[in-house]
């Protein structure tokens, strides 16, 4: 799996991405790609936009990051069907970007949140999340100030009726409560995925939560469903398409009231 | 900016060199949600501000742009906002004031 994390000024969980892919998955052939590199490379399988505060989240979070030189290379590669994770800041970034729809904006508490989450597992047919179960509730660790997740009421039913949700704050049994929901962010969205499903955005850490040593190894389980993905892509059920009918079902949820 | 006089058909290049101070408020949409508006909401009812509701807060940019003309320098900061200082998703932006002073001043009508 040939991995390029992407590194702006002020990213800051780029050496735990490239921790998390090289020493625990084992993929050797990964490396940082600086933002003023006008291309990542030939061949990439996997582009990582890491966590991180990339030009002191100034102006907007990830707006600038947007604009970097590398980002062009990115947005085509992601165009073209490549595959791009975005975490935390990274997911700041792809929506800035218009490579996933929405926009971040701060937490409703006002507050850095920095803690371990509950997520529930939306989708497990996606190559991102292959190795998790459906429904499956993971515990991986959120550090952010702004995460809060908005989008307007088309594009929300969108991502809903599309089934492009991929994780949401629960709790402990899975429940998607306002208590649980560390940011305010709609419907408790945690994470989402392109319609064409190549594109992953996720305010959670999964590279912080590969090893058990470290509190939880649930985040391994994404890079581990991007390698099967990429080692035998035909052996992988990945049949994410826009799944209309999960709109009738029990994940579409209201909004949490807000305050 | 460069602008040309033809002059006994010899081109000569006169440079000008206005600016213009152009100021462009950048606000949240209403229906998204302010936590920074709402924290000084709460702050300004316990100092008594009763009567004060819904307090937003947005930015103020200013730009100093090389135009022949007021209407070249707003244009110049309306295509800006569009490109990067506001987010459509969730902002409107409004230029507010052109001058010729960097002081932002006589904006209220």
């Amino acid at each position: 799996m040939r991995t390029r994390v992407v590194v702006f000024p002020g990213s800051n969980c780029d050496h735990d991405a490239m921790y998390a892919v090289k020493n625990i998955i084992g993929e050797e052939d990964t490396e940082f790609v600086w933002h003023k590199e006008d291309s990542i490379g030939k061949n990439v399988d996997l582009v990582i936009l890491p966590g991180g505060f990339s030009y002191g989240d100034y102006l907007r979070t990830g707006a600038i990051a947007r604009f970097s030189p590398v980002m062009k290379d990115v947005i085509r590669y992601a165009n073209e069907g490549g595959t791009v994770l975005g975490i935390c800041n990274g997911f700041q970034v792809l929506c800035e970007s218009g490579l996933l729809p929405g926009v971040l904006i701060r937490n409703e508490s006002l507050k850095f949140s920095c803690k371990e989450v509950n997520l529930r597992v939306e989708r497990n047919d996606t190559r991102f999340t292959t190795e998790l179960g459906l429904q499956e509730v993971i515990k991986i660790p959120i550090a952010h100030g702004e995460g809060n997740y908005i989008a307007d009421d088309n594009v929300l039913s969108d991502l809903e009726s599309n089934g492009q949700v991929l994780f949401r704050y629960c709790d402990m049994d899975g429940e998607t409560t306002r208590d649980a929901n560390p940011n305010g962010s709609l419907n408790n969205i945690a994470g989402i995925i392109s319609k064409e499903g190549n594109v992953m955005g996720l305010m959670p850490h999964p590279e912080r939560a590969c090893e058990a040593i470290l509190g939880s190894a649930d985040g391994r389980k994404i890079f581990e469903s991007l390698r099967d993905y990429f080692s035998s892509p035909n052996g992988v059920a990945v049949t994410f398409k826009a799944r209309p009918e999960l709109a009738e079902g029990s994940r579409r949820e209201e909004a949490p009231a807000l305050a | 900016m460069q602008s040309c006089v033809k002059r006994s058909h010899i081109e000569i290049p006169i440079f000008r060199n206005l600016k213009f101070f152009v100021y462009i408020a950048i606000e949240r949409k209403e229906a998204i949600l302010d936590p920074q508006g709402k924290a000084i909401e709460h702050a300004l009812g316990s100092l008594g501000f009763r009567e004060i509701e819904n307090t937003r807060v947005g930015k103020l940019v200013r730009l100093t742009v090389d135009a022949n003309s007021p209407d070249e320098a707003r244009k110049v900061a309306e295509s800006a906002s569009e490109k990067l200082l506001a987010n459509p998703i969730m902002e409107t932006f409004s230029v507010i004031k052109v001058s010729d002073s960097p002081v932002l001043e006589g904006v209220a009508e």
